[in-house]
């Protein structure tokens, strides 16, 4: 018999960042009983750290900019496994969500009309690839995620969302026809379990960038909502494409934006060349990340790298000038000066590419709805469960999200999440109590670490799991390589599951949430090597040395990952937006990309 | 080897605070002052503090370090050790959970007080509310707070009255929407200030100002709000 403490909502959101925020927000407007479970205080989350801005066609640098030029870049940034129903919907949807932040207050640049401003990124085009770089990427200097979060949280204030700040969410709860019916969730401070009970279990959990050695993400990017998922039995999908962002501080693997190479930057080798015009001659440093990332990897490998190990190369910026510099990238030349030791202002910066973002997660569909795949391979929406966000995989970004699309993608789609919960709870949902069992299920990996005894130490296995994926699964993969990692990672999941929680103390333990992420960056990273490894063919940001064509014939689909089986299998990818229809073409179809 | 002194409270087994001793091998490289803290950790894992971006935008893991208010991850070693020493402790003025780990409470509960969000009841329109770029650059200085509360636990008139005055950061953003262009509400935020505690306590001691993590200055943003409250009284 367990004495859980049940708390009971409408909706609950696991995950305070950006998309969170922004379908608590949504919620909480409603008068729904909603409470966001973040395991920091919501103004510590990951979005905090997106600098170049939110990109949308709002019609503020160029009065004729389209949304459908936005589309066209997405899907072709994509490499056309990104579903176009969703990316219409984003880029369509898009210019309200961004209003609605500027009406919340947040503070965007401006132009001299007043308006807010807007910066090119990598991927923008005018007219569907024939008119130029676009300016479509609305920006509050280079602190625009810390500027959209701080907004939010601060809506969310207004509105008197209910926040369990510091609280933990540990496992999701199923009943017997495996609805999703809530969580458990420990109140970090206290460390009481608690059963989270609602109608409505949002995962806005983020990236899990933490799987690999060196990343970009913050250290709680665990992939606590992917790891949660898995557990419960749901499928996963197009795991194996992450986004290497092209400019880590070398060493540190802080990000710098591309926005530095939107305002003017570009990337030199040491041999002071602009090599980007070698490899993409048209779009150059604003080609796809995918591209530039693996460029800056080619020259490395082929002794044009700086330093004393040729390991990396460097970001120029010192032509902009000190006033745009300050101006528009202040926090770059702060961030580069702790943790590069350089001043962007006379020197370049030393970068390489870092591992920054999941395209793959929780299939949804675009109003947040879960999705898993039965045996027959077809669709079956989870009852109850819903994610938005890095968590899910909508899928706008496909095999490759262009700069900015991921804090439109958190608003335009904790929106959508949270008007469709609005209107489902106004028809009524009902769904059968979970059993003690069901309880005493979601219990039992918390129940195992409280056990443990002795074996090896959380933080060893930890790095060791990062050096594996960063070996294996990094910007170039290969078969053989792949199936050693793999089998690294069947010996770390025995080991893991012998692993030693020392502290077992109530109040704070922060080695009992460690050890609880360290199971979900276990379950995201197998789900990531099996995905990487069963899709034979490069595309996107999975680039394979034993499949180097993408295969358009055989894997024009997203890859979907079945936790119960370790296999992979395949969906097919949307071609059917509802707008642009008759106005121009039926969809985009897959063409060569070339930047 | 680097000697490192934490401040130490379990309250679950220990009925007072304590300082403990750590060497730490920092292969002489310049660490910033959380890495030093994850090699503590790996340790002792019951060592115990907040920290998420690593990169100073979060705000979680401020700290007093060799007695100066800070956040860990942005803060190199060769900046704080002194005598081969360091010695960290949680922010002061708040209550202890455990370890380097305080109760913000009392500081996010001043943060609410001064309404921290845009206010404004005319209709919105169908794109954005314009804003010149000179009213926008107000705005500069100000809105980057990331709520770490170094200044307000720097601060002796927090000590004191920290449920009756703002503080540094409170008031910081106080004026971020005092300020803005596009916020309607200016007389009512100011009379909701306008008593001798909420603003009037700061008394320019500027602990804020030589702790901010991000280079804020609450003590400006607080003689603005008093030239407001002060004109708007006659």
């Amino acid at each position: 018999m367990s004495a859980l403490r049940t708390l009971e909502f409408d909706a609950i959101i696991v995950g305070g960042g950006g998309s969170g925020l922004r379908a608590g927000l949504q919620l909480a407007q409603s008068g729904r009983k909603t409470a966001v479970i973040s395991k920091v205080f919501p103004t510590r989350s990951h979005t905090v750290s997106a600098q170049g801005g939110i990109t949308c066609a709002i019609a503020s640098d160029d009065p004729n900019d389209d949304w459908r030029w936005h589309m066209y870049d997405t899907v072709k940034g994509s490499d056309y496994i990104g579903d176009q129903d969703a990316i219409e919907y984003m880029c369509n949807e898009g210019p309200k969500a961004v209003f609605e932040l500027e009406h919340l207050g947040l503070p965007f640049s401006r132009t001299e009309q007043g308006r807010i401003y807007q910066r090119p990124f990598g991927g923008q085009s005018k007219e569907f690839g024939k008119g130029g770089q676009a300016s479509r990427t609305c920006a509050a200097a280079d602190r625009t995620g810390h500027a959209l979060l701080h907004t939010l949280y601060q809506a969310n204030i207004k509105n008197n969302t209910t926040f369990l700040n510091e609280w933990y969410a540990v496992d999701l709860v199923k009943n017997a026809k495996n609805d999703v019916v809530g969580c458990i969730a420990v109140c970090i401070e206290t460390g009481e379990k608690v059963f989270v009970k609602a109608k409505a279990t949002v995962l806005a959990t983020g990236g899990a960038g933490r799987i690999y050695a060196s990343t970009t993400n913050a250290l709680i990017n665990t992939g606590d909502g992917i790891g949660m998922a898995l557990r419960a039995g749901f499928a996963m999908q197009d795991m194996e494409m992450w986004q290497f962002h092209p400019t880590g501080i070398w060493g540190a693997g802080t990000l710098v934006t591309e926005g530095c190479r939107g305002e003017g930057g570009y990337l030199i080798n040491k041999d002071g060349e602009r090599f980007m015009e070698r490899y993409a001659p048209n779009a150059k440093d604003l080609a796809g990340r995918d591209v530039v990332a693996r460029s800056m990897v080619l020259e490395i490998l082929e002794g044009r790298g700086a330093g004393e190990k040729g390991d990396h190369v460097f970001l120029k910026l010192d032509h902009l000038g000190e006033e745009v510099l300050n101006k528009r990238l202040p926090g770059i030349l702060e961030l580069s000066k702790t943790f590069a030791h350089v001043d962007p202002v006379k020197a370049p910066i030393p970068v390489v590419p870092t591992c920054h973002y999941m395209m793959g997660g929780i299939p949804t569909n675009i109003h947040g709805q879960a999705i898993t795949v039965d045996e027959n391979g077809k669709d079956q929406i989870i009852n109850g469960l819903f994610a938005c966000g890095e968590a899910a995989c909508v899928s706008v970004h496909g095999a490759n999200r262009l700069g900015g699309n991921s804090l439109l993608d958190l608003v335009v789609f904790g929106r959508a999440a949270g008007q469709y919960i609005e209107k489902a709870l106004d028809q009524g949902i009902e769904y059968d109590e979970a059993s003690e069992s069901d309880l005493e299920a979601s219990l039992a990996r918390m129940n195992r670490w409280n056990e443990s005894t002795g074996g090896e130490s959380i933080p060893a296995l930890r790095a060791e799991l990062q050096e594996c994926m960063q070996n294996y699964f990094g910007v170039f993969r290969d078969g053989p390589y792949m199936e050693k990692g793999i089998a690294q990672l069947k010996d770390l999941r025995e080991r893991i599951a012998n692993a030693h929680l020392e502290d077992k103390s109530d109040a704070f333990n922060t080695a009992r949430i460690e050890a609880l992420e360290l199971d979900n960056l276990l379950e995201v990273a197998e789900a990531t090597a099996i995905s990487a490894y069963e899709r034979r063919e490069s595309r996107g940001a999975h680039s394979r040395n034993d499949y180097t064509e993408r295969d358009d014939a055989n894997w024009l689909k997203h890859s979907v990952y079945m936790p119960t089986t370790k296999t992979l299998g395949k969906r097919d990818v949307n071609m059917a937006p509802k707008l642009i229809q008759g106005d121009l073409l039926k969809h985009f179809e897959p063409k060569v990309r070339t930047y | 080897m680097l000697q490192v002194s934490v401040y130490r409270y379990n309250p679950e087994t220990d009925e007072a605070p304590s300082m403990k001793d750590f060497e730490i091998d920092t292969q002489g490289k310049d660490l910033m002052v959380l890495d030093v803290l994850h090699l503590v950790k790996e340790k002792d894992s019951s060592m115990t503090y907040r920290r998420s971006c690593r990169e100073g935008v979060c705000g979680s893991d401020g700290m007093n370090m060799n007695g100066k208010n800070g956040l860990a991850c942005i803060t190199p070693l060769s900046e704080v050790v002194k005598n081969g020493k360091l010695i960290l402790r949680p922010l002061p003025g708040l209550p202890v959970i455990r370890d380097l780990v305080v109760d913000m409470s009392l500081f996010y509960e001043q943060y609410e007080r001064i309404q921290p969000y845009l206010i404004n009841d005319t209709p919105a329109p169908a794109i954005e509310r314009l804003q010149s770029p000179e009213d926008r650059d107000k705005l500069d200085g100000l809105y980057e707070c990331i709520l770490c509360a170094c200044c307000s636990t720097a601060c002796p008139s927090f000590w004191w009255n920290p449920d009756k005055f703002v503080g540094p950061s409170g008031l910081l953003q106080a004026y971020r929407f005092l300020i803005d262009s596009r916020d309607t509400a200016t007389r009512e935020r100011l009379s909701e200030l306008d008593d001798p505690f909420s603003v009037f306590r700061c008394r320019g001691i500027m602990n804020c100002v030589s702790v901010c993590p991000k280079g804020l200055n609450p003590t400006r943003a607080i003689g603005h709000i008093r030239d407001m409250l002060l004109s708007n009284a006659t």
